[in-house]
């Protein structure tokens, strides 16, 4: 079969796609997190964060190509193999006790996806399109905690506590289901990469939630 | 004991299908769920009634031709045996048992309980086999294989074929089957010469045979009465990345 046929036609080619996009979308929440983490540090450091990626608007745009691009991929592809998934299985079960051999997540990753995808389209509403539109350089931290959408508005913050729960569990069966996809499970690896699995499904949303429990909740901050 | 039966029914592939229930008296917790549903089928034959139509042959756990999805599982309650493994004392006295046979595109119902299997024949057809004469038996470890190959090719080649992956998976994939079947060839040293072809040509059959893709939720390898593990659909996976290059 040739590379093209396999990537984008077979089950698995199509499936190899959205393990990779997967992947470089994990690696986006690695570098978002670092960034957001900056907000401990106060308003001082955050501000000088953003104000220094501006100053390389080129380079930050080419990447937010790039990265709405890998998000398509992954969103188009996954709601194609969704599609043609239900329409293997025209006839339910009248009963089905799924629950018995497999996780509730592992079996609604279309449904979390779409839940991801609208706080994605929220998110990047308030805070991205704001931040463009910011021109007085000492403000970018007030936002953040700011009551407009900020984690000064306690409604924001327990939809963001839900959307990284949610998130989580996404990680949880995306990030391992990616190995698996490219056939990358051993039995003698299939432990470690069951703990680098958990690093990044219980650490990544682990950190964003503590940003929004530390400023919106416990009410930290400067 | 005393069970009800919620039962599907269906003349034939094109008619419509409907549940039906039939209470089941004097069943023994010793009996085998079959030899229940025989004992069914006699009254219904004796009331002159159509019986039951159900896949059956060598009822002990090794053809792969049952399969029922009983109570919301492929097989029944318990892991690692066929529907003809399983035995009343699964259940208990005055349960209703749902009975339906497996559900997929790929998979249509002919009659009652009994399901078209022949895709999973087809992608066998396309390249599960070893298409050379292997001629008589060898001398003992003429041909070298690592005992742990060896090992997981055997575990691989236990697959009956009987479709419980297929039924049990939410998308209907058929992706345990073929690994079973890729995997077993892939680690013996007769399986070398066609290794690229054969999955190549297997995953595409798949595909055309309207099986769903893989989503690893791994509920096929609770449900397969051979216990065979995803660990195959990760080699399937590699296979097929490397025979795309």
């Amino acid at each position: 079969m040739s590379l093209l046929k396999s990537v984008f036609i077979s089950s698995i080619g199509k499936k190899i796609l959205m393990a990779t996009t997967g992947l470089l979308l994990c690696l986006f929440l690695v570098i978002h997190l670092i960034g957001n983490l900056i907000l401990f540090s106060g308003p001082d450091a955050f501000n000088l964060y953003v104000e220094t990626l501006s100053r390389v608007k080129p380079i930050v745009r080419a990447i937010e190509i790039i990265l709405s691009l890998i998000f398509l991929i992954h969103i188009f592809f996954g709601s194609k193999l969704t599609l043609e998934n239900r329409s293997a299985t025209p006839q339910k079960y009248n009963i089905n006790s799924a629950g018995e051999n497999s996780s509730f997540f592992s079996r609604n990753m279309f449904i979390g996806g779409s839940i991801l995808f609208i706080f994605l389209i929220t998110h990047l509403s308030t805070f991205w399109y704001i931040f463009q539109n910011q021109h007085d350089e000492g403000n970018f931290y007030n936002i953040v905690m700011g009551n407009a959408v900020g984690f000064g508005n306690p409604i924001i913050t327990t939809l963001y506590c839900i959307a990284m729960i949610l998130l989580g569990f996404h990680l949880r069966h995306g990030f391992q289901s990616a190995f698996q996809t490219f056939g990358l499970r051993y039995n003698k690896y299939s432990g470690l990469i069951e703990t680098v699995a958990m690093l990044f499904w219980l650490i990544i949303p682990l950190g964003f939630l503590s940003i929004a429990v530390w400023f919106g909740i416990v009410g930290g901050g400067y | 004991m005393r069970v009800t039966l919620k039962i599907w029914r269906q003349k034939e592939a094109d008619s419509p299908g409907f549940f039906e229930r039939h209470p089941v008296e004097k069943v023994s917790e010793d009996m085998s769920f079959f030899e229940m549903l025989d004992m069914l089928n006699d009254q219904l034959v004796l009331a002159g009634k159509t019986p039951i139509a159900f896949d059956h042959d060598c009822r002990e756990g090794i053809c792969g031709t049952c399969g029922l999805f009983i109570n919301g599982r492929a097989h029944g309650p318990l892991t690692g045996i066929t529907t003809c493994q399983l035995h009343m004392r699964s259940f208990k006295d005055g349960e209703t048992i749902v009975v339906e046979p497996w559900r997929a595109k790929a998979f249509p119902v002919i009659k009652d309980l009994i399901v078209d299997r022949i895709s999973f024949d087809r992608i066998m057809e396309a390249g599960g086999y070893v298409s050379i004469n292997t001629g008589g038996t060898p001398d003992a470890n003429e041909i070298p294989i690592p005992k742990a190959n060896a090992d997981e090719a055997m575990d691989a080649a236990a697959c009956i074929g009987c479709g419980a992956c297929v039924a049990t998976c939410k998308n209907s994939s058929a992706m345990l089957f073929v690994s079973a079947k890729v995997s077993q060839l892939a680690l013996l040293p007769q399986g070398q010469p066609e290794r690229e072809i054969r999955v190549s040509n297997m995953v595409t059959q798949m595909d055309k045979e309207g099986f769903g893709s893989c989503t690893n939720t791994g509920a096929c390898e609770v449900e397969c009465p051979k216990e065979i593990s995803i660990i195959h659909i990760a080699r399937l996976n590699r296979e097929f990345i490397k025979s795309s290059f």
